[in-house]
C-alpha cells in the first residue's frame, strides 16, 4: 500500500530574521488527498512554495523526493512538468478570455506556427467533463461565478496532466454549495489517480475529504493524522493546531480602569462592489475607554475588511445596513482624512504597501498625518517638526541614525513604531491596530506591547485585530472572534483560551 | 598641539569629502555637468557666439514658456499623472488672449488674468475627469490635446495670425527690466543690484539651514566645502548678472519664471500641500489612509498645471508678437523632458522644480545651440530624444542601486 508519490525531508527555510520551515518533513501517498492545517504564519503557503520551485533551489535546505527522484526546481515551470500543479487563492484566470483559451494559456496547443482551435476547443471540452462543468468552453471567464471559475482552473491543471495538485484554501471565498460541488470533484479526481494536497481553515470539510491531515505550527510539523484507520475529531486537530506555549512576553497592566464605550459598530453589513457579495454580515462590536479590544480571526475572516470600511474607505466597500456610534453619536466617514478628525486612527497590516512613504524620512512619515498641528498660517513650522518627530524617536525608541532616515531603510520594527509614532502625535480616540507585530522580532514585539498599555492607561481605547492566538489572548481585555464575515464569538480575556477562540475561528 | 592635527586632517578631507559628496549625489551632478559641458560644446562649435550676452538672453527669453510649463509639470509627474494637452491649452490660451487683447481692447493685465482663469477652468475640467470620473490622466490629456488644438484653430478661423501691436504685452518675452533712471555707468545697475541681493539672500539662506542642521546635530557639509560650495554658486550666479548686466539687464521673462519658481518651491518645500504631493507621488494608499484628500490635492495639481500652460501661452505669444495657429506643438514634449532631465523620478515621488529649471536649460541649450549651428530640425528632434532617454535611464539605474 505505501505508495509515496512525494515526500519533502528536513526542510528549512529561512526569511531574513524568521525561520519560516524548521526541518519539516511532509509524506504524500500516491492517489490521497492530504489536507495540510495550520494557523496563520504556521509555513504552510511557504512549504507549498518551496514543493513548486517559487522558491527555488538552493533558497532553502532539504530535500524534494518526487516519484523516487531527488527535484531540483528553478521555477513553477520545472515542478509543472514534473505533473506538480498548484492553484491559489487568487485565481490566475484572464477574466476577458474565453474558457478554452484560458485552460490552455500558457501551453497552447500548436499546428505548426499558429494555435489549433479546434483541437484546443475539444480538449478544453473533455476537461470540463471531467471536473463536472456543464457550460460552453467559449464562455468568458467573467461570466462564471467563483465557483465555477475554481473548477476551470482545476480543469487547467488537468490540461498539464496534473499528478499532484495543490489547493490553496480552494473554498475560502465559496458559498456551501459551491464547496460541496468542488469536494465532489477532488475527491472523483482521486478516482482518476491524481493526489491532491489541499490547505484549509475549514476542519468540517477537511474531515470530510482528507485521507490524511498534517498540522503545522510555528514552522515545524507537528503530526500527520491518518484518517482512513480512524475518524478524527476537530478537536483533536484545534489541539494539534494551537498548544503554543504562551511566553511571558505579554507587559502585565495594573489597576485596569473602563471608561464608557468609546466606539460602537451596529449592524454593520458590507459588500464588495467588484465581487457583489456581503464581506460582513450584521457586525456588533464595540469598545471602552481604557480597553484593549482583540478582534481575532483566520485570513480572510474580514477583519481588515471591517477595520477599512469603518474608517472611510468608501470606495471599495458597499455599506448595506449599519451604524457608527462615537461616544454615543451617529457618524459616517466619507474618507479616512474625516475619520482621523472625528478621532479614529488605523494602523494598517501592510507597512510597506499603505502605511508608510518608503522614500521619505522618519520626520517626514510621522508628521504627515498632523500637519495641521505643525502649520502656522501656510508655513510648515519645521523646528517644531523636528522637535516633535525627535521626542518620538527617544520616546519609543525607533532605532535609527537619525530622523532624517529613509523609512524603506529601517527593519519591520522600527517601521512599525515610526507608524505608531504617527498616530500617538495624532492622538485619536480610538486606534485600530491591524497586526500590529507581524513580522517584528521578539525584543521589538515587547516594546510595541508596553506602548499600547501605555496608550490605553492615558485613557485611549484599542481595537486590535491579529491572527496570531497567544497575542490576542495576552493583551486583549476582551475579545471578538470573526469568521467568513461575521462575529461567531465574544469572550472575556479570563473565559478565554486557545482552543475556545480556535473553535470559534473555524466556524462556518 | 592637538587642535591643528584635526584641521590638519580635516583639510585632507576635502577631498575625499568631495568624492563622497560626488558619488553620494551623482545623479544631481550629473545634470550640471552635463549642463556644463553642451555649454562649452555649443561655444566652441559656434565659435564663441552662444555664450554671448545677446545670445544668453535671447536663450532665456526662448525658455521662459518651457520652464513655465516644466514646473507645472513637475508636480503632475511626481504625482505619477502625465499632462499630454499641456501644448494645445498653451496655444489656445495665447489666442485667446491675442483676441481679448486686439479685439474687445482689454486692458493687458486684466486679459492677462482672464486668460490665467480660462487655464484654470481647463484645468478643473480635465482634473475632475482624471479625479471623479477616474479617467486615466494620460487619455484624458490626449482627448484635450484634440480639442485644445481644434478650439485653437477654431479661435484663429477668421482672422489667421493676429499680430499683437501692444508693447506691454510683447515686452514680457522681448523686453528687459528698466535701469534706474539717472545714472549712465555703462552697465545695467539694477540688474546688478538684483544680482547682489540674490546672492545675499542665498548665503543668508545657507547659514541659517546649516545653523539649523547643526543644532539638531544633523550632518552638515564641513565648513571649507560648505565655503567651496558658496564661493561657486555665487561665482555662477555673478557671472550670468554680469553678462546680462554687460548687454541689456534681466529679460522680464526671467523674473516671471523666478517668481513661479520661487512660489513653486516654497509650495513644495514648506506648506502642507508641498508635502501631501511628495506622499501621494510615493505611495497613495499610504496618503489617503493618513488622511490626505488626494483627489482634491491632485485636481489641484491639474488646475495649476493648466493655469501655467496658459501663462506660458501668454509668454509663447509675446515672444512672436503674434498668435499663430501653430502655437503649442511639441510643447508638451520640452516641458516632460525637461522635469525628467532635471531628476524627477519616473517611479514618481521625487523632483524638484528647481532642478526642473537645469533640466529646461539643458533642453533649451540644445534647441539653441544647434539652430546656431544650423542644424537641421529633423536632427535637433533626434538629438533632444536621444539626451532624454539617456538621462532617465541613468536616473533609474541609479536609483535602483541606491536602494
Amino acid at each position: 500500500m505505501s505508495d509515496c508519490i512525494l515526500e519533502m525531508k528536513n526542510i528549512t527555510k529561512v526569511f531574513p530574521g524568521v525561520k519560516a520551515l524548521n526541518d519539516v518533513n511532509f509524506k504524500v501517498e500516491r492517489g490521497e488527498i492530504h489536507c495540510l492545517v495550520g494557523e496563520n504564519g504556521a509555513g504552510k503557503s511557504t512549504l507549498m512554495k518551496v514543493l513548486s520551485g517559487v522558491y527555488r533551489h538552493g533558497t532553502y535546505t532539504g530535500d524534494i523526493i518526487f516519484e523516487n527522484q531527488i527535484q531540483r526546481f528553478q521555477s513553477i515551470a520545472d515542478s509543472e512538468d514534473k505533473g506538480i500543479v498548484i492553484i491559489y487563492q487568487e485565481l490566475a484566470l484572464v477574466p476577458e478570455l474565453s474558457i478554452y483559451e484560458n485552460i490552455f494559456f500558457g501551453h497552447e496547443i500548436m499546428n505548426g506556427m499558429t494555435i489549433d482551435w479546434n483541437e484546443t476547443i475539444s480538449q478544453a471540452t473533455k476537461m470540463l467533463e471531467k471536473v463536472g462543468l456543464k457550460i460552453d468552453p467559449s464562455t468568458k471567464v467573467k461570466d462564471l461565478g467563483v465557483g465555477n471559475q475554481q473548477l476551470v482552473e482545476i480543469a487547467k491543471a488537468l490540461s498539464k496532466n496534473v499528478k499532484v495538485l495543490i489547493l490553496d484554501e480552494p473554498t475560502a471565498a465559496l458559498n456551501e454549495d459551491d464547496s460541496e460541488n468542488l469536494l465532489r470533484i477532488i475527491k472523483e479526481l482521486k478516482t482518476h489517480g491524481v493526489t491532491c494536497i489541499m490547505i484549509s481553515h475549514k476542519l468540517k470539510e477537511i474531515i470530510a475529504i482528507a485521507d490524511t491531515i498534517t498540522v503545522l505550527r510555528d514552522g515545524a510539523t507537528i503530526c500527520s493524522l491518518d484518517a482512513e484507520k480512524k475518524a478524527i475529531t476537530e478537536a483533536e486537530i484545534i489541539k494539534n493546531m494551537v498548544g503554543r506555549e504562551i511566553d511571558n512576553i505579554y507587559p502585565k497592566r495594573e489597576n485596569k480602569k473602563f471608561g464608557d464605550v468609546c466606539l460602537e459598530i451596529k449592524d454593520w453589513t458590507v459588500e464588495d462592489p467588484v465581487k457583489g457579495r456581503d464581506i460582513l454580515h450584521n457586525v456588533n462590536i464595540n469598545v471602552r475607554k481604557g480597553e484593549i479590544v482583540g478582534l481575532q480571526g483566520l485570513m480572510g475572516a474580514g477583519r481588515t475588511e471591517l477595520a477599512l470600511s469603518i474608517f472611510g474607505n468608501s470606495k471599495k466597500y458597499k455599506l448595506k445596513s449599519g451604524e457608527v456610534l462615537l461616544n454615543g453619536e451617529k457618524k459616517s466617514f466619507k474618507n479616512p482624512k474625516a475619520a482621523i478628525k472625528a478621532g479614529i486612527a488605523y494602523v494598517t497590516e501592510d507597512r510597506k504597501g499603505n502605511g508608510l512613504v518608503l522614500i521619505r524620512d522618519i520626520k517626514y512619515n510621522i508628521s504627515i498625518s498632523n500637519l495641521d498641528k505643525l502649520t502656522n498660517g501656510l508655513v510648515i513650522n519645521e523646528n517644531e517638526e523636528i522637535t516633535i518627530a525627535n521626542e518620538f524617536k527617544n520616546s519609543i525608541n525607533i532605532k535609527a541614525p537619525s530622523i532624517m532616515q529613509k523609512v524603506g531603510n529601517l527593519s519591520g520594527g522600527n517601521q512599525q513604531k515610526v507608524q505608531l509614532a504617527k498616530w500617538m502625535f495624532v492622538k485619536p480616540q480610538v486606534l485600530i491596530l491591524d497586526e500590529p507585530t507581524r513580522g517584528i522580532d521578539v525584543g521589538a514585539k515587547f516594546e510595541i506591547y508596553s506602548l499600547m498599555n501605555k496608550l490605553v492607561e492615558q485613557g485611549m481605547s484599542i481595537i486590535m485585530i491579529s491572527s496570531e492566538l497567544p497575542e490576542v489572548l495576552g493583551m486583549s481585555d476582551r475579545l471578538y472572534v470573526m469568521s467568513e464575515g461575521t462575529i461567531t464569538g465574544e469572550l472575556l480575556a479570563e473565559d478565554a483560551n486557545e482552543e475556545k477562540v480556535m473553535a470559534m475561528a473555524v466556524k462556518s | 598641539m592637538e587642535t591643528k592635527q584635526v584641521k590638519k586632517s580635516s583639510e585632507k578631507n576635502i577631498g575625499s569629502e568631495f568624492l563622497h559628496l560626488l558619488k553620494a549625489n551623482v545623479r544631481d551632478y550629473m545634470m550640471y555637468i552635463a549642463l556644463v559641458i553642451i555649454m562649452i560644446f555649443f561655444t566652441w562649435k559656434t565659435n564663441g557666439s552662444f555664450i554671448t550676452a545677446r545670445n544668453l538672453s535671447n536663450l532665456i527669453n526662448q525658455s521662459g514658456y518651457v520652464a513655465v510649463l516644466a514646473i507645472g509639470m513637475t508636480l503632475i509627474l511626481i504625482l505619477k499623472h502625465i499632462d499630454l494637452s499641456v501644448g494645445y491649452v498653451a496655444g489656445f490660451s495665447g489666442a485667446v488672449a491675442a483676441i481679448i487683447l486686439t479685439q474687445l481692447k482689454v486692458n493687458v493685465w486684466f486679459t492677462i488674468l482672464l486668460v490665467l482663469i480660462v487655464g484654470l477652468l481647463i484645468g478643473l475640467y480635465q482634473g475632475i475627469l482624471v479625479t471623479r470620473v477616474g479617467v486615466p490622466a494620460f487619455v484624458t490629456t490626449l482627448a484635450g490635446m484634440f480639442i485644445f488644438r481644434g478650439l485653437l484653430s477654431l479661435t484663429l478661423q477668421k482672422t489667421g495670425t493676429i499680430i499683437i501691436p501692444d508693447a506691454t504685452f510683447n515686452a514680457l518675452s522681448n523686453g528687459f527690466i528698466p535701469d534706474i533712471p539717472g545714472l549712465d555707468m555703462g552697465i545695467h545697475v539694477l540688474t546688478v543690484v538684483i544680482g547682489v541681493i540674490a546672492v545675499a539672500l542665498v548665503i543668508f539662506s545657507q547659514l541659517k539651514a546649516r545653523r539649523n542642521r547643526l543644532k539638531y546635530n544633523f550632518k552638515v557639509l564641513s565648513m571649507p566645502m560648505f565655503l567651496v560650495s558658496l564661493v561657486f554658486v555665487t561665482a555662477i550666479i555673478m557671472t550670468i548678472i554680469v553678462v546680462l548686466a554687460k548687454y541689456s539687464g534681466i529679460p522680464w521673462t526671467a523674473i516671471i519664471v523666478a517668481i513661479v519658481l520661487l512660489i513653486y518651491n516654497f509650495m513644495l518645500n514648506k506648506t502642507k500641500l508641498g508635502r501631501y504631493i511628495y506622499g501621494i507621488g510615493g505611495n497613495d494608499q499610504a496618503a489617503e489612509l493618513s488622511g490626505v484628500d488626494v483627489k482634491a490635492v491632485t485636481l489641484f495639481a491639474f488646475c495649476s498645471m493648466s493655469a501655467l500652460a496658459a501663462l506660458a501661452g501668454v509668454l509663447y505669444t509675446s515672444r512672436l508678437q503674434s498668435a499663430t495657429p501653430a502655437a503649442g506643438l511639441g510643447f508638451e514634449l520640452d516641458a516632460i523632458a525637461s522635469s525628467y532631465i532635471g531628476g524627477t523620478a519616473v517611479s514618481g515621488g521625487i523632483g524638484k522644480v528647481t532642478n526642473t529649471i537645469i533640466g529646461v536649460l539643458v533642453i533649451m541649450s540644445l534647441t539653441n545651440g544647434m539652430n546656431l549651428m544650423g542644424v537641421d530640425v529633423s536632427y535637433q528632434y533626434i538629438v533632444k530624444g536621444i539626451i532624454f532617454i539617456v538621462a532617465v535611464a541613468f536616473d533609474v539605474r541609479t536609483r535602483k542601486k541606491g536602494r
